[in-house]
């Protein structure tokens, strides 16, 4: 993160970009919105139990939408939970982040019928699709260290913090 | 044991009785469907079927009558089944409930609507349990597109 340290500020001093340190401080410390809804789910549990342990990455379930920043849809969207599900995201705090996890969330999946949402896309803006039917624990590992890099390419996260401008996404 | 129940459902009912059979051990009773009610009460009552353990609709698609509405009872007692069965029109397709007999038939008569589209007269409270109560048109009838009928239907790999 720091670039140089120069000699007349000591030894206790980082510099860097406020841009960086507030990316730094959210992408370390994503707390997902658990929105189990299938077999999905409980590869999510896994991946946050001892084994593979999402903690260990800043990454603690949060049963309350006041709380969390990134909401993991883990499973098939059916028509009926849809009102739900954006019931819950627009009760996030901004900034926030959607995963689509799995097959169903990022596309209906083989439930090809007409009570299934065709993906989560559909209605909330997804910022990292996983494949797989469910993925594994390292799936969700990895889906989510592609969302803490997204944000850490982010430009002026903080001036949009204070309502100078939008954030900007370098690809 | 359940040969016993039909013949004396016979000797009751006599022409309400439309034909009964017997496959695999599994009894089948059709009866007329104006006088569902008093039958399942009887059945209740005087033959000790206390339990009814499904309820549903079937759709036969080209026959008519179209739908058939299966009542699926069990004597709780002797351990004896028997599936009783009422033919249902396109037209007019409303069935008496039988929610009075069995209060468990309120939310199975509730799902035979909601997917069905079979009416119960005199439901207490005949709304939609499964889909979203704005929901339109009923998704387990045979000519119900599956994937919906806003959406074109699938048409096989495009590769």
């Amino acid at each position: 993160m720091g670039i140089e340290q120069p000699k007349t500020l000591g030894n206790g001093f980082v510099t860097t970009s406020l841009d960086k340190l507030v990316n730094w401080s959210r992408a370390k410390s994503l707390w997902p919105m658990t929105f189990g809804l299938a077999c999905c789910a409980i590869e999510m549990m896994a991946a946050g139990a001892a084994r593979f342990d999402l903690d260990r990455m800043g990454i603690l379930f949060r049963a309350s939408p006041r709380q969390s920043d990134v909401i993991i849809i883990a499973g098939t969207v059916t028509k009926k939970m849809l009102p739900v599900i954006m019931t819950v995201y627009e009760q996030m705090p901004e900034p926030k982040y959607v995963i689509a996890m799995g097959a169903c969330a990022s596309s209906g999946g083989v439930f090809d019928t007409y009570s299934v949402v065709q993906g989560i896309d559909e209605v909330l803006p997804v910022d990292v699709y996983i494949p797989g039917c469910p993925p594994r624990p390292e799936g969700l590992l990895y889906g989510l260290m592609k969302l803490q890099e997204k944000i850490m390419n982010e430009r002026n996260s903080f001036g949009a913090a204070i309502g100078v401008g939008e954030v900007v996404n370098e690809a | 044991m359940s040969k016993q129940v039909v013949e004396k459902l016979k000797a009751n009912f006599g022409p309400l009785v439309l034909g009964d059979a017997e496959y695999r051990g599994e009894t089948t009773v059709t009866v007329e469907r104006s006088e569902i009610v008093k039958i399942c009460t009887f059945l209740r009552d005087d033959c000790g079927y206390n339990f009814l353990s499904d309820l549903c609709g079937v759709d036969y698609l080209g026959r008519t009558p179209r739908f058939e509405v299966v009542y699926n009872m069990y004597n709780l007692t002797d351990k004896t089944r028997l599936r009783v069965k009422v033919l249902v029109e396109e037209q007019a397709s409303s069935v008496d409930t039988v929610s009075g007999v069995w209060s468990t038939a309120n939310w199975h008569e509730r799902e035979c609507w909601d997917l069905m589209g079979i009416s119960f007269n005199n439901h207490p409270d005949l709304r939609r349990i499964l889909m979203p109560a704005d929901w339109e048109g009923f998704p387990l009838r045979k000519d119900y597109p599956l994937q919906g009928p806003d959406r074109e239907p699938y048409q096989g790999r495009l590769s």
